[in-house]
């Protein structure tokens, strides 16, 4: 048991990798759309360039950098786990958005790609190591686990990693059909304004609430 | 006397090792060889490195258009913006390109275009050259930042390294840096302290492969180059953070914590004001709303009303701010901080930082340029090119140099560049409230107004109706009698610098 509790932190890094590794081909499986199953939705009046996308590299390059930043990404992601302290954690998280960031535009989805990096790893990721640092004591926190906590966060690993197992066997998976096909900005911007108004409203109200909520509570008294 | 004690622990006898030593034994064999020849010949030898670059941009550029002019004349399809790197090209491809265009294509010339058309040669050719440019930028930038300085507090800067007005002192500083001890603080965190200098360069290069230089001059049009470059400017940040936070020393820990601040309120009115030109032409794409200014100086979006003339100064201020310059270098502030996140640092380390600085200062020039003052086109309008040049190698010369073209880019570019020189040494630092009190009570406020106005001006003003024109032209009119102005007191000082900076810089001046 006390061997097992010294690694405790390479088991569960293991199970994450696991499962990171279920996530990020589900991921890339599921970027090539079935035209058969899932018939794109053109907005009206909006004929779709017939060159909107094209590889930017060729395959083999492609292929190689997709190896190249995948392990980046589960290698980073392992970081996470195995670090103790707060603000190598943060830096190991900035690596693992940053070439998930790589990913998507490696499959040309390049305003996914631009916007994972602005939000994730420019915004939250740098509030994130700002909160550490504002509101730590000692100069250097560490993330010490009870085992009552190993215990707990070992069974949660373990269900998602059968979960994503599971799920990961079951579904079939829609094949490549050849060259994917980039969304442009204008698409996205139209879809935004016009399908999903409704949804698009009421996620800015809730994020103006949160705004409200901050101010509030960062109000001085 | 024997060995004192010191309370550090003893450092070996090798300063550096690996590859640093390797890096820094090679700088030091080629500044041997190099120092008695540019020692002998400094003017001549500036001259020349001047009139190649001119040379290899004129070259470059013919080679785009061969591109250009067969890809339009063999595929009626391909008549968008595609630039060089992203055309499919073969060697019977450019050999029609090169007849196209009008020049010979004997069979040497045939073999030097051969390992053009694989795209990843060209992709290596065209990063060196992205590399080589971020290369040179700081170097001289620092070099003429210390000349501007010495001129505004009446010294002369640098005079001696490489003859003339101490054009090398750049490059010897960097020898030098690079030949400094590998000093890592004994209780710092060492691998964050290793990593936080790249943290902070590496994301200035990369925006420089979406920042178009010209209408084929850019790495990879991106559609949303904008937000691209953007989120690299924001990426920045985390490498001054984690530097100041690795060197375990408090004065890093507040100047980290200053960018931090700084940069979260700043990106808020920056980001707003660059929507303002995305609103006017509708497109992130930035060769797009580049080409839209070609018509002479009144189509600048800058003067195209008077809220984007308002955007365009939010953004100036904004992007000093996220560049940290002054007077926003509270991250950095000798006077209460040492050097801010930077004082644990030392050697090439160091220098990484300032080479981040000084190209994120440059994007954000680019990116003030691209979106406001006419990206890469001169303030004479295109359609006097056409009616007035043909189409043959000569006139196509003329229209680079003087009608639109990269070198007007760099131009503008360097203007802004010396403009934030220019404020960090005329204006005092002020307080890190202060700054955050001007971000968050005024420029936002006054951006959303902004905002809202330039979108019901779009909305309901005519475009070239009357109300329209009057606000263009008058802004244009305002926008001209300023740059005037501003070279006409430059005239004037440069005429009674005897009164201005006395006779030590009189001797040195340029021109006496």
């Amino acid at each position: 048991m006390k061997t097992l509790m010294r690694y405790d932190k390479t088991i569960l890094a293991g199970l994450l990798l696991a499962a990171m590794a279920c996530c990020s081909a589900s991921a890339v499986a599921q970027d090539y759309p079935d035209p058969k199953e899932r018939p794109e939705r053109v907005v009206e009046g909006e004929a779709v360039p017939q060159d909107a996308y094209r590889s930017e590299v060729t395959p083999v390059v492609e292929s190689v950098l997709f190896y190249i930043f995948g392990g980046a990404l589960l290698l980073s992601a392992v970081g996470l786990c195995i670090c103790r302290d707060v603000v190598r954690m943060a830096t190991c998280l900035f690596f693992t958005l940053g070439s998930a960031a790589v990913l998507y535009l490696l499959l040309g989805a390049f305003f996914l790609g631009a916007i994972q990096l602005i939000v994730y790893a420019g915004g939250t990721l740098i509030l994130l190591v700002f909160g550490v640092m504002l509101t730590n004591k000692s100069p250097w926190v560490r993330f010490d686990c009870k085992p009552a906590e190993m215990i707990a966060a070992a069974g949660v690993a373990i269900v998602l990693f059968f979960g994503l197992a599971t799920m990961l066997t079951t579904t079939e998976w829609a094949q490549s059909t050849g060259e994917a096909r980039s969304t442009t900005v204008a698409q996205f911007g139209k879809a935004l304004l016009t399908t999903y108004l409704v949804p698009f409203e009421v996620a800015s109200v809730m994020l103006l609430v949160v705004m409200i909520a901050a101010a509030y509570m960062a109000r001085q008294e | 006397m024997t060995q004192m004690s010191v309370p550090w622990r003893p450092r070996g006898k090798v300063r550096y090792t690996g590859l640093s030593g390797l890096i820094a034994g090679f700088a030091r064999a080629i500044y041997g060889m190099a120092a008695p020849v540019v020692r002998a010949f400094p003017g001549s030898i500036l001259l020349g490195a001047i009139f190649t670059v001119i040379l290899v941009g004129w070259a470059h550029f013919l080679l785009f258009e061969f591109a250009d002019n067969h890809l339009i004349g063999a595929d009626s399809n391909i008549s968008a913006v595609r630039g060089f790197l992203g055309a499919e090209l073969t060697l019977a491809e450019i050999e029609n390109g090169l007849a196209v265009a009008g020049a010979p294509a004997p069979g040497v010339l045939q073999y030097a275009f051969y390992p053009i058309q694989f795209r990843i040669v060209r992709d290596l050719l065209s990063a060196g050259g992205i590399l080589g440019f971020i290369s040179v930028i700081p170097l001289y930038t620092i070099w003429w930042e210390r000349k501007v300085a010495g001129r505004i507090q009446s010294r002369t800067g640098p005079m001696r390294v490489g003859g003339w007005h101490g054009w090398s002192q750049s490059m010897a500083d960097g020898i030098k840096l690079i030949n400094k001890e590998d000093f890592v603080p004994d209780h710092a965190d060492g691998v964050l302290f290793r990593l936080a200098p790249y943290v902070a360069f590496v994301p200035a290069i990369l925006a420089f492969f979406a920042l178009p230089f010209g209408t084929y001059w850019v790495f990879r049009e991106l559609d949303v180059a904008l937000v691209f470059i953007l989120a690299m400017l924001g990426i920045e940040v985390l490498g001054v953070i984690l530097a100041g936070w690795a060197s375990n020393n408090k004065w890093s820990v507040y100047g980290a914590m200053r960018e931090a601040c700084q940069m979260v309120s700043y990106e808020i009115p920056m980001g707003m004001a660059l929507l303002i030109p995305v609103m006017a032409v509708g497109t992130l794409s930035m060769t797009e709303i580049g080409n839209v200014q070609g018509d002479g100086w009144t189509s600048w979006i800058v003067f195209r009303n008077p809220f984007t003339f308002a955007a365009a100064v939010v953004y100036y201020v904004a992007a000093l701010a996220s560049c940290k310059r002054a007077p926003f270098d509270l991250p950095e502030s000798e006077s209460e901080l040492v050097s801010g996140f930077h004082t644990e640092y030392s050697g090439f380390r160091w220098s990484l930082f300032f080479f981040g600085e000084y190209a994120a200062m440059f994007v954000v020039s680019g990116l003030c340029v691209i979106l406001f003052l006419g990206a890469w086109h001169s303030p004479l309008p295109m359609s006097l090119a056409d009616r007035f040049l043909g189409d043959d190698l000569l006139s196509r010369a003329a229209k680079g140099l003087f009608f639109s073209g990269p070198l007007w880019f760099v131009l503008k570019c360097v203007w802004l560049l010396y403009v934030q020189i220019w404020i960090r040494w005329t204006l005092p630092r002020i307080r890190i409230d202060q700054v955050l009190y001007a971000c968050i009570q005024y420029m936002l406020p006054l951006m959303m107004v902004i905002l809202l106005g330039h979108t019901l001006y779009e909305l309901l003003v005519p475009v070239h109706g009357i109300v329209w024109t009057f606000f263009n032209i008058a802004l244009s009119v305002i926008g001209g009698a300023v740059m005037l102005f501003l070279v006409s007191i430059a005239c004037y000082g440069y005429l009674n610098r005897v009164k201005l900076v006395g006779w030590l810089g009189v001797e040195t001046l340029p021109g006496s």
